[in-house]
């Protein structure tokens, strides 16, 4: 079988995600036998035109980022929107809770003008996604879940289940049985419940669950008497762009 | 000699964040040089208003996935400046522990991954799998080491989990602190072969003397977590005066600001902390100083990759000598935050300003908050380091350019390239921070 071509781009965003990739250690030697990276700015001077995976990090700022992101896509087989950034906007969506027109000037002054922006969007919002990673920043393990379906062509979705879950298996002390409201019960789970391993609660980088296990989330707020505004206001550090119209 | 050039590289490669270099040359005659910062702005410190100050950790670390600790322990020291809360001893230690892994963590990146293939001739890393395997395995070896530290003391080092205000929500206990002190012993052989590495690279040869800039003390020890702004000029200032340093100024070709202190311009990062600094640095970072043939103070740009490896040395070996500190001693767990406490308010909150003020692994990295009685973030500042060097970087590409005008344009673009790539510049950083408040200029 012909060795995928793989490229990663980059938008506004920290480029953490891609960094994951170094992190891997010697492992990303097993890895990159299995394709050929054609392209990734942050550490090759290669380029290229074609690939057959674009993973793609980072939210849409600009108008000039538009219409690169539709030219990455023409390009690609398939586009993996890598990162929360990518996925559902990331902690760049904040901005869209100002007037852009006041936040660019709190800024940048009367300098307002010489650094256009527009409302943050997620890659989705733009283009087709074929494939998408949560997490600020993705998890390893599960990105590399993924690149194995996508270098197969297989499709994959992330289950519909809350933090709550894997958090429970990993024998956490639940944060609201020490009275401490976390945003675990209404976010996609994927991450191993890292955070709370690490004595911190859920920011809910990855996103809201569906439906089903809101309504689920929703006793668990009820039992501890936390008003749903609260916790709304606290996924607005991640998840404002989703709000917005998609305007493909 | 009459000639015309035009140097036009469009997105800088192995460098963090989007640039481009313009570099134009009529009849002999240098009529352009820039570094034009093409990031798009991420407007953090319009974002952070109305925003709780025990937020700022977790929003500000997402400035930067390759210096997320630094952007923590400035954030979490500015903050708790503005609270007027003390720290312990034991939380010091970590937090330097932290910042020591911080260091070498994105100096070994830059070392290895970004400038070596410049030096060996090739494009990227990607080739030297086939020709020095062993030299990236060793690389991507160490790079995982800090990451296991980072992972032990902070739960991930992209975007740290347990460094807050008031602490850490997790204190690592003796068999954490034990596969830790482990992990480091074991990195001493490939320290070694890297400084022998270093020896081996010929650096460009090309001078230029500037205003140095770093944290200085009074103390022995090298100042990387604590002290005041010094520089080569003589400029001493506590970290409130901060705003006297960069005095920073918007140019339109740049979205990261520009900022000079006592003259044209000033450098910050590990050559400006060797340049300051050297005699407090570990005698082991010494020793390979000396091997290096590196005393202060060297005015070559290109040699802060030398600096890189000297601090390499420095932070493996004071965080090792830290962790055989907590080995004997123990970590009192008792120190555990418990996360939400603005929740519950055990920490009061007030209004004021805090400043923190911290070595990262590009250079004195500032954050600055204002906060109002609720404990919400009325105003932030932040001066980044890479903002502090693009205006020195242009100004040795002005001082470059005409020295090597003989050469072809190949060679005068893959120049500035590594010119640039020498400071390490972390783009998506200085353009995430711009601050044009034009008050007090």
């Amino acid at each position: 079988m012909r060795k995928k071509r793989v490229a990663f781009f980059d938008f506004s965003c920290c480029e953490g995600c891609q960094l994951q990739v170094a992190n891997m250690g010697e492992t990303l030697l097993d890895v990159l036998e299995l394709m050929d990276i054609v392209e990734f700015r942050e550490v090759m001077s290669e380029k290229s035109d074609s690939y057959d995976i674009a993973i793609v990090e980072g939210s849409i700022t600009t108008g000039h980022d538009i219409k690169r992101l539709k030219k990455i896509r023409e390009r690609a087989k398939a586009l993996i929107a890598y990162g929360s950034c990518a996925a559902i906007g990331g902690v760049n969506g904040m901005k869209n809770s100002f007037d852009l027109n006041e936040i660019q000037s709190y800024v940048y002054g009367d300098k307002a003008d010489w650094f256009p922006t527009i409302k943050t969007k997620a890659l989705c919002q733009v283009v087709d996604v074929d494939y998408t990673v949560y997490g600020c920043p993705v998890y390893l393990p599960e990105f590399v879940k993924i690149l194995k379906y996508a270098l197969q062509d297989i499709p994959y979705t992330v289950k519909d289940e809350a933090v709550c879950v894997e958090c429970k298996a990993n024998e956490n002390e639940c944060m609201y049985d020490k009275g401490i409201t976390c945003l675990g019960p209404a976010t996609k789970a994927g991450c191993n419940s890292w955070c709370i391993n690490n004595g911190n609660i859920c920011y809910g980088c990855r996103g809201m669950v569906k439906e089903t296990v809101r309504n689920g989330s929703m006793d668990v707020l009820k039992k501890y008497d936390i008003p749903l505004e609260w916790v709304l206001g606290k996924f607005d550090m991640y998840n404002k762009p989703l709000e917005d119209e998609v305007e493909k | 000699m009459s000639e015309s050039r035009h140097v036009d590289v469009q997105y800088l490669t192995r460098v963090e964040g989007h640039g481009n270099i313009v570099v134009n040359v009529k009849e002999g005659k240098l009529e352009e040089c820039r570094l034009d910062v093409i990031e798009s702005p991420r407007f953090f410190e319009g974002m952070l208003r109305g925003r709780s100050i025990f937020e700022a950790q977790h929003i500000t670390s997402r400035i930067c996935g390759i210096c997320a600790c630094g952007h923590t322990l400035a954030s979490v020291q500015a903050g708790e400046d503005a609270l007027g809360l003390a720290y312990t001893q034991q939380t010091k230690k970590l937090r330097e522990l932290l910042l020591h892994m911080e260091i070498l963590d994105s100096h070994i990146l830059h070392i290895y991954l970004l400038v070596a293939p410049d030096l060996l001739g090739v494009k990227s890393f990607v080739p030297l799998i086939g020709t020095h395997e062993f030299v990236v395995r060793r690389a991507l070896r160490m790079k995982m080491t800090c990451n296991d530290v980072c992972e032990l003391l902070v739960g991930r080092h992209v975007h740290p989990i347990s460094c807050i205000i008031g602490g850490f929500t997790k204190i690592p206990n003796a068999e954490e602190i034990k596969d830790m002190l482990g992990a480091l012993y074991v990195m001493r052989e490939d320290m070694e072969a890297t400084v022998a590495l270093a020896k081996t690279l010929k650096f460009p040869a090309f001078e230029r003397e500037t205003e140095y800039v770093a944290l200085v003390s009074d103390t022995g020890e090298y100042p990387l977590l604590e002290g005041d702004i010094g520089s080569t000029d003589g400029v001493r200032l506590k970290k409130h005066q901060y705003k006297k340093l960069s005095n920073e100024f918007i140019v339109e070709h740049s979205s990261a600001k520009h900022a000079k202190c006592s003259r044209e311009s000033y450098m910050v990062g590990a050559l400006a902390r060797f340049n300051l600094n050297a005699e407090k640095l570990h005698p082991a970072a010494k020793k390979a100083a000396g091997e290096l043939g590196m005393a202060p103070k060297i005015f070559n740009p290109f040699l802060n990759t030398a600096a890189q490896v000297v601090e390499c040395v420095h932070c493996l070996e004071e965080a090792i000598k830290i962790l055989e500190d907590l080995k004997q001693n123990g970590t009192d767990q008792s120190e555990e935050i418990v996360v939400g406490l603005n929740e519950r308010k055990t920490i009061p909150v007030r209004a004021g300003v805090g400043v923190g003020a911290v070595e990262v692994p590009r250079g004195t990295l500032i954050h600055c908050y204002e906060t109002d009685a609720d404990g919400k973030i009325v105003n932030a500042d932040c001066v980044i380091p890479t903002s502090q060097n693009v205006n020195n970087i242009e100004h040795d590409m002005r001082k470059l350019v005409p020295e090597i005008l003989d050469k072809t344009d190949e060679e005068i673009t893959l120049m500035m390239e590594m010119l640039v790539r020498a400071y390490d510049p972390c783009i998506s950083c200085s353009a995430h921070f711009l601050d044009v408040k034009f008050v007090d200029r």
